[in-house]
């Protein structure tokens, strides 16, 4: 799985009919720390992630296998929204606190 | 299969229910010279390796044919804790 940030979501009308009532995220690949990648992707969500919200995506056929996305034909998914990363032995992310201010996360 | 060092963990409690009990290790690949290769990624860990271990992961398909990950939304799989690394001089 990638760690992402949700920077915003796709409003799509006419859309594959599998797809109806399934809320399409815009996701930015980040590291541990928060620094983004530039990377950003379409990404199923079925547990209420908002903009802001850290979350674990799974790609590829990974992203089928859930009850709701079983029939659909998605290949990127929230699998998780984080509560806190853990990175080289510190707190980095805190869904309290997010990434901290200078993107090397909070203080120890 | 890739080999990676375990550099920490992720904790969502808010999870897709077919992940319900997954541990998530932060893995960071590793290249030809076992250095810091690419990106972090998360991992699910499915033999309790610790952080600072060397590992061993499997994506993609394959990474549900990992201990327990049968029908799971999983892309990545810690299947190995890596004792030694032996090496030719290079």
């Amino acid at each position: 799985m990638i760690i992402g940030r949700v920077i915003g979501r796709a409003v799509s009308t006419r859309k594959d009919e599998k797809l109806l009532g399934t809320k399409l995220l815009l996701v930015e690949e980040v590291d541990p720390r928060g620094a983004g990648s530039g990377d950003m992707a379409v990404v199923a969500d079925h547990l209420g992630a908002g903009p802001g919200d850290v979350v674990l995506v799974a790609q590829g056929s990974a992203a089928r296998f859930t009850a709701q996305t079983k029939e659909q034909p998605v290949d990127a998914l929230v699998v998780g929204i984080v509560d806190m990363i853990r990175f080289d032995g510190r707190s980095t992310f805190t869904s309290a606190d997010g990434f901290g201010s200078n993107g090397k996360g909070p203080q120890p | 299969m890739r080999l990676a060092k375990v550099v920490g963990l992720a904790i969502a409690s808010p999870k897709a229910g077919e992940l319900e009990g997954a541990r998530f290790a932060v893995v960071q690949p590793l290249g030809a010279s076992l250095q810091d290769r690419g990106r972090p990624l998360v991992a699910v860990d499915t033999v309790g390796a610790g952080e600072g271990q060397t590992v061993f992961t499997v994506s993609a398909g394959p990474a549900r044919a990992a201990r327990g990950m049968a029908d799971r939304p999983v892309d990545l799989a810690v299947i190995g804790i890596v004792d030694e690394t032996l090496m030719e001089d290079r």
